[in-house]
Order: C-alpha cells, then structure tokens, then sequence
C-alpha cells in the first residue's frame, strides 16, 4: 500500500488512484464506503484500500465480496468486515463486538484487541487479533479458524461446529461447551471446560495443523507442541436422559 | 332383605384426564419429555370468538360479486429500496428445508407465486427448490445461522431476524437425528445423525441495542435494498414491539402460542407464550403509541385457518397474516387418505404431529426419499393456491359486508366479542354491549 495524502483524501472525501482508494469515514460515509466496495467487480484493479478515522464505527466493510486488501486506521465498532467473502481486512486498532462474524473466506486482522463475539458463525477464512479477546471468541464457529495471541475469555467456542480456533494465551471459564467438531488449542491455562467438551490427544496431524495455522498467522517463536488440544466427547450428540445433568 | 348400594358410574378426573394419564406413563417409561411438531392443541381464546358486524344501515355494505375490494399489501416501505409488493396479506411462515422435504419447499414456492405472495427460508439455510420457484422469498437470519451466506442474504427479496416462535418463545429447537440426511448435515455443517439442538440465542447480540446494530450491519451488507422483517413468539407483544421498531425494523411479525414448530417439547408448545389473539392489540397499540402504525407494517401468525380469520386479524389492525400449519395441511399434511399409514404410527390424520421423526406419511416433513416421492410438488402447489384464493374471496367477501373497499379498511368497530376474555384481549365489546373489559389498559 503506498504512503496516502491525507490532506488530499481530506479534501475529497476520498482519493483514487489505479491501484488503491481511500476512504475518509470522517468526510463520506460508511453508505457510501460499503457501496464503493460492493459495487467492486473481479478483475477491478482497485485492488488496495485504505479507511481513515473510523474512529469506532460500526459495520465497516461488511459483506466485501472481491480478493483486495483494506487497511482500517484506528480502531472500529461491531461487526468489522462481518460476511468477509475474500478480502484480507487489517484493522490497525482494536474493534468492537462481532468482528469478522459470519466470514466466509479471505482473512481479518486485528492489530489491537477484540470485544466480544470475535469470528461468530464464521464458516472460513482466517481471523487472527494480535491482542485478547473478550468472552465467546468463535460462538458457534462453522469453519472459520481463529488466532488470538492474547487471551481469551468466557464461553469461547460455545457450540462451535467446525474449524480451529488457536489461543496463545489463556481461555477463560466454560470453554467449548456444547462443541461439536470444533478443534481447539489452547498454549495456557483454560479456566474450565464446558459440557462435552474435553482435552484431546494431539496427534501428528494436529501439530502439523497448528504449525500451519500459526505460520499462517505471522506467529513466531512459539511451538505447536506448547498446545493443548481440546474438542468434544460427543457424548451428548444424541440425547440422553442420563446425560441431562452435563447441561 | 339387604341393601345394595347403587353403584356409581366411574368417574376419571378432570386434572388427570387420558391424555395427562398417558403422559406421565410415557415419560414414566422413557425418562424423557415428549417432543413433537405443530403448536399449541388445548383451546384457546382465538378468532373463533370474535363475531363480524355486517353493514345494514349505519353502515353501507359493497356489492359482494361486482364491486373491488383491493387485497394488495406493501411490506419493508420504511427504510428498504426495494419493499416488496405481495397481491394478497398472507403470506407463507418460515419453514425449514430439513424439516420439510425439498419437494414440499418447491410446492410452497408454487403455490405461493401463483398466488403473488411469498416464503419463508427458515432454520435449513436457502434451497434452490425454494429460490428458484418463489418469486418473492423471506430469507430467515436465525440464531443456528445454519446455512447462512451474504450470497444468500442477496439473493433474498427480504430479510427475517427471527428471534422466537409463538409455538417457543425463548426455547431452542430438537431435530433428532434420524432427519439428518447427508444434505442436510452438509446445509448445516454438522455430522450426520446427530440430534440438532437449535440455538434459543442469537450468538452475536445480546439486547436491543446490539439487534439495532445487528440490522445495521444487515442493511449496509445489502445495500439497504431488503426490508427487514423482525419476528417475535408472542409473549410481551407491546415491549417487543416497541423495540423491534426502535431496532429499525420494517416490519414486525408476531407469532402467537398457536403458531408451529418443527419441533419442541410438547410442555413448551403449550404453556409458553400468548394466544395469537391476545397479541395483536398490545402490537398495534405499540405501533400507534410510537406513531409508526402503517409505517411499520405488522404480520400476525400463529392458527390462521381461514378468510375470517384473515379479515378479523387485520380488522384488530395488522397488515398482513402468515401461515404455516394451515399450508402444510393445504399441501397434504395429515391428509386421511394415508390414515393405515398413520394408524402404523400410532396415531390419526389431524392428530399426527411428530414431524421431527422423518416417517411422515404425506411425505412433507421428512427426508425418506420413498416417502418424499409421496408429494407432487405441482399438484401441491396447485393445492396451496386454491388454498389461498378462497382465504381470500373469503375475506373479501366479509369486507365488502362491512362496505370497505380494501380489506386494510377493516377496523376494529367491525368486530365484536362473544366472550369476555375475546373482548378483553381483542379491546372489541363484548357482543350486545359497549363494554371493552380492560378498556384502559391491557
């Protein structure tokens, strides 16, 4: 991404060249930002985009569809690049609840910290926050993988259906309760583990996995064999009475 | 000589009656509640009790065959570029490919756009069967999200945030495993033959402000072109209301105690929730309060049988009504040409109701693909518009008695109550008198 005038993109709104547009949320709207992505067609070659003070703004780039990069300065509100079909989403700041929540494909990455709900219902692509996140990271996750460097906190992981969320840090209370075939790796401590779910061998094949999904992450200096594996018991895929006091 | 006592005639008790009787033996023996399809079966006040008051002389009825009386409604006209224009006020209620098999999703699809109305996805995600003969389809957003895509959201004409059923409010879904074939595990990203257990909860928002900001989202993801539509199971129909307008939604839709579902416990279906009845004045009185009556259009569903209940629903001042059950039953369902079939399963055709099981017989709620090749998407479709035709005349025709020319200008002085608790929940008279029990608060 070349360095932007932003005296220039102050002055219009926004500023176009070949390759990359800005977009200043303090001077057009977030209608108008969204449209101007939606309206992108493959092949454009307005490939490299760039939101300027978004200053927590909710829906930022929500439901891009085409493979381009944004570059989000500062911090953003709910539901950043919510339904991401492709698009690789920095945001240089934190964001709020739900970012990257229902992501199809393409990557999210948040430089700061997350709120809560980080990657909910996501079914692909990869969203990485260098910082924590707060409770529920990947509720109900359907295929999405997930990096967190930090911590992260309660009900992470709730119903989780599929995909791998990857935690450097510490998981709070209730970790993965009711999870179906949802993989996770936890580097600390878990505060405790929800129903059905418990700690797991890990195999070759998931070491092999989580090298990957942390290469994929830009984490470094840290080993896969650190991990703890954690996923369901499946003892509570069929209803049985017997069962009823794990709810 | 001695004295017999005459003897009694036995006598069962009213509290534990056969049905109760039955319960508590089966749960005695299974160790678990009973779960089934359908809404709530006890009697409860409904449109039943509400009586139309035919023009005479204060009033001037319309010519029943000759003169129009318009049947066209708009939904989503608040904020969404694109509202969507249905010819008649029913429309058809979310149900779900894996609930309902895909032919019967085609025949809804049918039925419905020959009658210029539209579906309704549901908890299985969108099927070509649905888009592709519905030509206007209600994408639902539920808490599973199972299925849910922007490609989808798009190819939506409009969007449903589905937050409770009438037959559930607040209660989750149970689909048992033997339902979940390898399409419908694969539409819902879970192994085959589990037993589903829906979420209660949307994952990413916890109250109303989050739902305000959940809509946004929805919006600029399409282009602010879809209405969105926000459904709640009635259960405190004024608050909820009231802040599903203040979310920002186009329309609201309020399912009563008698609505459906695929499948939920039998205890819940029918202690959870208000009659449909009773929720629509405390919506409409909501809307009116907020000055948004008519600007967010309002649906009511839970038990709509016919065109009176169409005309009295939107007399008591909704826009539109929606069906569920009703249309099931239009396509086939517990039809009692397949009643040795439903004798098998230890029931009758009416009473069959264990949709969730997959073995249902009219090959609607199942994905038995012997069973499913039961129903002629064509001819059901067919079914279904007739259906909907006559609901319509019907209400028409009460309309026009009451000399309007729109069955939107029926209002709630055309109605009275034959029973109290109609009076009181419809805030119309009790029949004979000017009394509206409750007249000053509900």
């Amino acid at each position: 991404m070349p360095a932007i005038n932003v005296s220039k993109a102050l002055d219009q709104g926004h500023v176009q060249d070949q390759a990359s547009r800005a977009f200043d949320l303090a001077e057009a709207p977030l209608r108008e930002l969204n449209q101007a992505l939606h309206n992108l067609t493959p092949g454009s070659n307005q490939t490299a985009w760039e939101v300027l003070n978004p200053k927590g703004s909710h829906s930022v780039a929500v439901g891009v569809d085409q493979p381009i990069t944004i570059d989000v300065r500062g911090s953003v509100g709910y539901y950043c690049g919510g339904m991401n079909d492709g698009s690789t989403i920095t945001v240089h700041g934190s964001a709020g609840p739900g970012v990257g929540e229902n992501m199809m494909s393409g990557s999210i990455i948040v430089k700061g910290d997350a709120s809560q709900y980080a990657g909910a219902t996501g079914r692909g692509g990869l969203l990485v926050i260098e910082g924590n996140a707060s409770s529920r990271c990947g509720i109900s996750m359907k295929g999405i993988d997930i990096v967190v460097h930090g911590n992260i906190g309660h009900m992470s992981a709730f119903m989780a259906q599929s995909g791998n969320l990857v935690v450097l840090g510490d998981a709070g209370d209730a970790l993965g309760d009711s999870i179906y075939e949802a993989r996770l790796f936890v580097r600390g401590k878990v505060g405790s583990l929800g129903a059905d779910c418990i700690a797991k061998e890990m195999r070759p094949e998931h070491l092999e996995l989580l090298q990957g999904l942390l290469d994929r992450a830009g984490v470094t200096g840290v080993k896969a064999a650190e991990f703890k594996r954690y996923g369901s018991a499946r003892t509570l895929y069929n209803f049985n009475i017997d069962n009823a006091d794990a709810y | 000589m001695t004295y017999r006592n005459p003897p009694t005639t036995p006598r069962k008790p009213a509290t534990f009656d056969d049905y109760t009787l039955s319960e508590i033996r089966r749960a005695a023996a299974t160790g678990i509640y009973d779960i089934r399809g359908g809404g709530a079966k006890r009697k409860l006040p409904h449109f039943d009790d509400l009586l139309v008051l035919g023009a005479s002389i204060s009033r001037y009825p319309l010519e029943g065959y000759r003169e129009r009386c318009d049947t066209g409604v708009v939904l989503g006209s608040r904020h969404a570029k694109k509202p969507i224009e249905l010819k008649i006020p029913i429309t058809i209620a979310g149900m779900s490919f894996g609930s309902l098999s895909g032919p019967a999703k085609e025949a809804l699809g049918r039925g419905a756009t020959l009658s210029g109305t539209s579906t309704t996805t549901g908890d299985g995600g969108m099927t070509e069967e649905e888009r592709g003969h519905s030509k206007t389809l209600v994408y639902q957003y539920l808490p599973s999200r199972y299925g849910m895509n922007p490609r989808d959201l798009r190819r939506a004409d409009a969007i449903e945030v589905v937050v409770g059923q009438g037959a559930k409010p607040g209660g989750g879904g149970m689909l048992l495993g033997q339902k979940i074939s390898d399409r419908v595990a694969e539409m819902r990203t879970l192994p085959k033959g589990i037993d589903q257990r829906s979420a209660s909860r949307h994952p990413d928002w916890t109250g109303p402000d989050d739902l305000e900001i959940k809509i946004l989202e929805l919006r600029e993801i399409t282009d602010w072109e879809k209405p969105i539509y926000v459904k709640v199971g009635g259960a405190r129909p004024y608050y909820d209301t009231a802040l599903a307008v203040k979310s920002g939604a186009d329309v609201v839709v309020i399912d009563g105690m008698q609505g459906g579902t695929a499948a939920t416990q039998e205890v819940f279906i029918e202690n959870v929730g208000q009659p449909t009845l009773a929720c629509i004045r405390p919506a409409v009185q909501a809307l009116q309060d907020l000055g948004m009556h008519r600007k967010v259009q309002l649906i009511i569903s839970g038990g709509i049988r016919n065109g009176a209940d169409v005309a009295k629903a939107l007399a008591l001042g909704v826009d539109a009504v929606s069906i569920g059950t009703a249309a099931l039953v239009a396509l086939g369902d517990n039809d009692p040409r397949w009643e040795a079939d439903y004798n098998e399963l230890g029931t009758t055709a009416g009473a069959y109701d264990d949709w969730h099981e997959g073995r249902d017989p009219a090959g609607i709620t199942t994905q038995d693909p012997e069973l499913m090749k039961r129903l002629d998407p064509i001819a059901a479709g067919r079914r279904l518009a007739n259906y909907l035709k006559v609901m319509t005349l019907e209400a028409q025709t009460i309309a026009r008695a009451c000399g309007k020319n729109s069955l939107h200008n029926l209002e709630p002085e055309d109605l009275v109550a034959l029973t109290i608790e109609a009076a009181a929940m419809a805030g119309v008279p009790l029949a004979g008198t000017n009394w509206i029990p409750g007249k000053n608060g509900f």
